[in-house]
């Protein structure tokens, strides 16, 4: 399809900024309903213990209390919590909305106080007596798969939720062929995503209608609906899940957690409107968390930097319960581990265990940036040991773009790419080798500067539906009104990445109109076809995808009655600027005239169905797999430790791209999250299980300046995958900026003899490393 | 995140919140500028059943300046002591290690006296406090006392202040050199409070240390003054090894190193020691 | 307890609990939403409203403490439906994305500004340090900062 490019390919504004800047918009504890009764919940202090008792009779009696319920009310009325991920053999345990008899993590729902505002909610919690008899607890991973370890769930006799093996090629044969083997552990730290705003659920029961509205910040509305009606033992239809402003996402809002359901259950009893907002300590507790995978991995390769095979055994720690998708996340590893390289053997051996902490589940990137991380990590290691240039060993085993679509050994095909574009593109901007000089001379003068590179390729665009375990399409609808304003209704629903103004750039270059005149209507499952949600950078490469679709099913009826109107042929007319011209007198009508005329259907075709609107479920044939260079320089303070970036230059490639201003941002916000997984991040439990990290006074979320300016450029290398040829760039940043920071940082250590240090890079850890 | 309840009361007076005091005694909490006081109510690791706000006392927001002494009312906000001129001049040991607290919002509600009080052993002021070697005064309904600030933090959120007493100014000699003076600090990367700060006051004369006051912050779980650093500077001359060599005492009055996530007892000691000597180096190149 | 106080200049009498916190009551009592609540410990700045024309994180200040006190939101900023420079400026330079800890980013840059109209990227860096994002990574925020601190140097 071609594009008029007035709006695609532009830097727009943002239709969403005035209400945000003016603070107008609605979040969801934004939404004022009279009479509403406020939640606050009760949460074990306990990492692993019994409940013997829980006494509510304070509470149910102090001042404003309308109701106190626990485990024993909910039992058998509310369901567990869902795991939407299958894997064979997966022990899925039970996870009740509220403790029954036990619990297995700090911060898991114990009991929730109704009243009639917070602060008497908050004063009543206080109130209730639980009597725990602690159980012995496990938090290390690797540990809690041992036969001696405490087992969080006795059904299952082990903490191993699962054994995963991924991978094909000869890996045998491959270490045998090598001339070296790199090995080295690995360890991914947990994080907490950390949205600005914490979550948070509204639920409104009518019960002459039948009908319940619930009001969430979530990333996937309609899956919420699915899986909370499932959950009440309501029809789906019934539910109407209403997603206001999203204060931010990053995966820990891609889930149905306890509070949806137990929220729309109590309004059910209480016949009155019930709020439930997340507190910080709440959103560190009971929140998932993301990465915290542990593991080895071995690199086969040849002398001349030609790589043979990649091994890579790992445990997974799942935490107490599975959420949503806990268990896939590992998989997403596997099948990233051939980078932007050529590799013909992969193995990954992967263990998923429980611990007594917090669920891991999807952190922005969702077990690709442990993926890219171990491969990028590794290369340096390599190339340390060929002594190789670490740019070098990576462009030697790129493929190139005539291999395209690439196969790789973990069973995927890459769309399209030119990694080394990019790669010398980033170098150029860069200028590697003076730096690299430079690197030279300042250890001569002691000061310690580290290079570090890397080159990734992430999967995106989630997906083709056999990927996904609730599918992976998306949906749209293009409505033109009668008086040719034009809504759509998308599937996807954004929390921050702009696509109200993306959508309606597409929708005006599409239709040819101002692009001030379409409205876009996401996250309300009553006004919105079925839809699968925003995660996976798949908004645009996805939800654009229907959306385009959608639009050319439009201007094809639209074209009928044009052609009917200026009594001429379809074949003859042209579509462009917004108006149907027909040969060879020119005679035109505007899209708007014929949306008048397909409303007031008086002079139509015959069998002419009334109206112009047209909906599309777009199915992707493949995932889109984006890619790009991250480098950057660092300096550490031999005598504290002390990392100060000193540049930062990406090159990233997503494809097309709509609106470049907005790309830039989320490779911003990316390249900021990853690099605080290099430098500052890591949620720490103790030995008991209790949460260390557990506000933002000790979990450090970096400040403006903690970051360094950040270099953008970018190549463009489109994808077939949909019509848009755009891949998709939500989660980029996060994967290519953790390894080259990493890289940088490690690389500046070298003259210490150190090879790889665990992430966070803190200051004590490197001071030591300098000092023995 | 919610408070327990609690009687309020906002004097406007220091007469009329000393008799407060003197009523409520050990149930009363006093609230200046709130911000460290507020998240321990929010948190509910404290639920007083009073809370005494002398915010509105407007006699103990004063600055003065004059003659040899400079006066600090107790409800002198971080922001007000940072941006006050005759403190840049006469004692910018004062306004630089304001600024260096928190953040604006923090620094325009939070109040010296207030925080000295509270006594956090990883907050700013006491290193300056120390090396300025101050004294806070002190008033309850039975009269008025002064203490030395090396007398004042006794152990970790423990100052020397009765719970019948109210901080109600901060007396500080004027330095004989002003300009030679810095606060340095490592911010825990999340807070902002120091893992380590270290303020140095100098005298410095053609080169010559002839006056040395250092204070430590962040290490120790009460913040102190470190004497063998000061002494080993006082008559040296100023030169590397020297200062070298006093550096390497800075955590010799520390019996005990606080330990946690952020950063072991023994990066502590080292980086008391590495900015000791960083921030004599700066203060003595400001001479 | 009673009390008076001014927000964006409207005049408000009040009774409340004494521990009632100055959010909540922007908040719950005023209908005044834009002003947000994100960490409750006085890191995240999502909160920072102007009282008495000085920033203050509204979720670490009792309602009472405000007794008498002028409080600018950030539904004060624009006048006459014409967005404030700082209003303006991020939407420009696209310094925002959720959008949720944008109000509160938007007075803290009014307060640093006002102390410092003519700020280095360093100190804008510093200056917004009560302040955190997760989504931008600053880079357009600081952008944002220096294009208001020319459009309000430019209405002097």
């Amino acid at each position: 399809m071609s594009f008029l490019a007035k709006y695609i390919g532009q830097k727009v504004k943002r239709t969403e900024d005035p209400r945000l800047v003016k603070g107008i918009g609605h979040y969801v504890d934004d939404i004022k309903l009279a009479d509403t009764l406020h939640v606050v919940i009760l949460r074990s202090q306990y990492a692993h213990a019994k409940i013997v008792s829980i006494n509510t009779d304070a509470a149910k009696t102090s001042p404003g209390v309308v109701a106190v319920y626990t485990g024993a009310d909910v039992a058998g009325k509310v369901g567990f919590v869902p795991c939407a991920a299958a894997l064979p053999g997966l022990n899925v345990p039970k996870y009740p909305v509220l403790a029954d008899g036990k619990v297995a993590f700090v911060g898991q729902p114990i009991a929730a106080v109704v009243a009639t505002d917070k602060y008497k909610a908050r004063d009543a919690a206080d109130l209730i007596e639980v009597d725990y008899d602690p159980l012995d607890v496990v938090t290390d991973a690797e540990a809690s798969a041992q036969s001696d370890s405490p087992v969080i769930h006795e059904e299952f006799g082990t903490n191993v939720a699962f054994t995963h093996q991924a991978g094909t090629g000869d890996i045998d044969s491959a270490f045998a062929q090598a001339d070296k083997i790199v090995k080295e552990k690995l360890n991914h730290q947990r994080l907490a995503p950390i949205s600005m705003e914490p979550r948070g659920v509204l639920a409104h029961y009518l019960p002459g209608e039948e009908q319940m509205t619930l009001w969430s910040s979530t990333q996937i509305p309609h899956l919420m609906r699915t899986q909370v009606a499932i959950m009440l033992g309501m029809a789906e239809n019934r539910l109407r899940v209403i997603t206001p402003e999203v204060g931010g996402g990053f995966g820990c809002k891609l889930n149905v957690y306890s509070e949806e359901a137990l929220l729309g259950w109590i309004a059910m009893q209480v016949h009155k409107p019930v709020k439930w907002i997340e507190s910080r300590r709440e959103n560190f507790q009971a929140t998932i968390h993301g990465r915290a995978q542990v593991g080895t991995c071995e690199i086969a390769v040849k002398n001349d930097g030609t790589l043979l095979g990649l091994r890579y055994n790992v445990t997974a720690d799942l935490g107490a319960y599975l959420q949503l998708l806990t268990p896939a996340i590992p998989t997403l590893t596997g099948l990233m581990l051939s980078g932007c390289y050529k590799i013909p053997a992969i193995q990954m051996n992967c263990v998923g265990v429980f611990t007594n902490k917090m669920s891991t589940d999807a952190y922005r990137g969702a077990g690709r940036p442990e993926a890219t991380y171990l491969v990028e990590r590794m290369m340096d290691c390599v190339a340390l040991e060929l002594k190789m240039d670490p740019v070098e060993l990576r462009r030697k085993n790129m493929p190139k773009p005539s291999e395209f679509p690439f196969p790789t050994a973990t069973g995927l095909f890459y769309d399209s790419g030119d990694y080394e574009k990019a790669l010398d593109k980033a170098l150029a901007m860069a200028d590697y080798q003076k730096l690299r000089a430079e690197q030279a001379e300042a250890r001569k003068q002691g000061r310690l500067i580290g290079i570090g590179v890397s080159t990734y390729v992430e999967i995106c665009a989630m997906g083709p539906s056999i990927a996904l375990p609730a599918g992976g399409w998306e949906s749209a609808t293009v409505r033109v009104e009668p008086t040719g304003k034009v809504t759509v209704l998308t599937g996807v629903s954004p929390h921050g990445q702009g696509e109200e103004t993306a959508f309606a750039q597409i929708i005006g270059d599409m239709l040819g109109i101002d692009m001030n005149d379409v409205l876009v209507i996401h996250g309300d499952t009553s006004i919105v076809q079925y839809g699968i949600g925003t995660f996976g950078s798949r908004g645009l490469a996805v939800g654009g995808a229907a959306l385009v679709k959608a639009a050319e099913k439009v201007v094809a009826k639209a074209k009928t009655l044009a052609a009917h109107l200026l009594q001429t042929d379809e074949a003859s007319l042209t579509f462009e600027n917004g108006k149907f011209v027909g040969a060879p007198n020119d005679k035109s009508v505007s899209i708007q005239e014929v949306a008048l005329a397909a409303y007031i259907p008086h002079n139509v075709p015959e069998d002419f169905e009334p109206g112009l609107t047209a909906t599309h479920f777009f199915e992707p044939k493949n995932f889109t797999f984006p890619s790009g260079t991250h480098i950057c320089v660092s300096e550490v303070d031999r005598e504290t430790g002390d990392v100060k970036i000193l540049r930062y230059i990406a090159v990233d490639d997503c494809g097309n791209q709509i609106n470049p201003m907005i790309v830039q941002g989320q490779i911003h916000g990316g390249i900021a999250q990853g690099m605080a997984q290099a430098l500052f991040e890591e949620v720490v439990y103790d030995e008991n299980g209790q949460l260390l990290t557990g506000e933002l006074m000790d979990y450090a979320v970096p400040k403006a300046h903690q970051l360094p300016f950040f270099e953008l450029d970018h190549t463009v290398t489109p994808t077939d995958v949909n019509p848009l040829g755009a891949k998709g760039v939500g989660e980029a940043g996060t994967i290519g900026s953790t390894p080259a920071t990493a890289n940088s940082v490690i690389d500046a250590l070298a003259p210490f003899g150190v090879t790889h240090v665990d992430l966070p890079l803190r200051p004590e850890k490197l001071w030591k490393l300098m000092n023995n | 995140m919610i408070p327990a309840n609690f009687e309020y009361f906002a004097p406007k007076t220091i007469e009329e919140a000393l008799q407060l005091l003197e009523q409520h005694g050990e149930d009363a909490k006093i609230l200046s500028g709130g911000h460290s006081l507020i998240p321990v109510l929010k948190l509910r690791l404290a639920s007083p059943g009073v809370v005494i706000d002398i915010g509105r006392i407007a006699e103990l927001k004063a600055i003065k300046v004059d003659g040899s002494t400079i006066s600090i009312g107790a409800n002198a906000t971080h922001a007000e002591i940072a941006a006050n001129a005759d403190l840049k001049t006469h004692c910018p040991l004062l306004a630089e290690t304001a600024a260096q607290i928190g953040d604006q919002q923090v620094r325009n509600r939070g109040t010296i006296g207030g925080s000295l009080t509270h006594a956090d052993p990883a907050a700013d002021w006491p290193a300056a406090i120390l090396a300025l070697d101050a004294e806070i005064v002190a008033r309850s309904s039975q009269g008025t006392r002064t203490i030395k600030a090396a007398d004042f933090f006794l152990d970790l959120m423990t100052s020397a202040v009765e719970s019948d007493e109210i901080v109600t100014e901060i007396r500080i000699a004027k330095p004989e050199q002003p300009a030679a003076a810095v606060y340095l600090k490592v911010p825990q990367s999340a807070s902002g409070f120091a893992v380590i700060g270290v303020a140095a006051q100098l005298k410095v004369t053609n080169g010559k240390c002839e006056a040395a006051s250092i204070g430590v912050t962040g290490l120790a779980p009460k913040a102190f003054r470190a004497s063998s650093v000061e002494a080993a500077l006082v008559g040296k001359t100023l030169d590397e090894a020297a200062i070298n060599a006093a550096s390497a005492k800075a955590d010799a009055e520390a019996d005990d190193a606080m330990e946690d996530i952020h950063a072991s007892g023994d990066y502590r000691r080292h980086l008391a020691r590495v900015f000791a000597k960083r921030a004599v180096l700066a203060a003595a190149a400001k001479a | 307890m009673k009390i008076s106080l001014s927000i964006n200049g409207t005049s408000y009498d009040t009774d409340v609990e004494p521990r009632l916190l100055l959010v909540h009551l922007l908040r719950d009592v005023a209908g005044l939403t834009g002003t947000h609540i994100g960490c409750e410990t006085s890191i995240c700045g999502a909160c920072t409203v102007m009282i008495n024309g000085k920033t203050a994180k509204s979720c670490c200040v009792l309602a009472v403490q405000a007794d008498g006190a002028e409080v600018t939101t950030i539904e004060g900023m624009a006048q006459d439906g014409q967005l404030h420079p700082v209003q303006e400026a991020f939407w420009e330079k696209h310094g925002l994305q959720c959008g949720y800890c944008t109000p509160g980013m938007i007075m803290a840059v009014c307060g640093l500004l006002k102390d410092n109209p003519n700020p280095t990227d360093d100190q804008i860096r510093h200056g917004i340090e009560g302040n955190l994002c997760r989504c931008t990574g600053y880079q357009n925020i600081v952008e944002a900062v220096k294009y208001s601190a020319e459009k309000l140097n430019a209405q002097k």
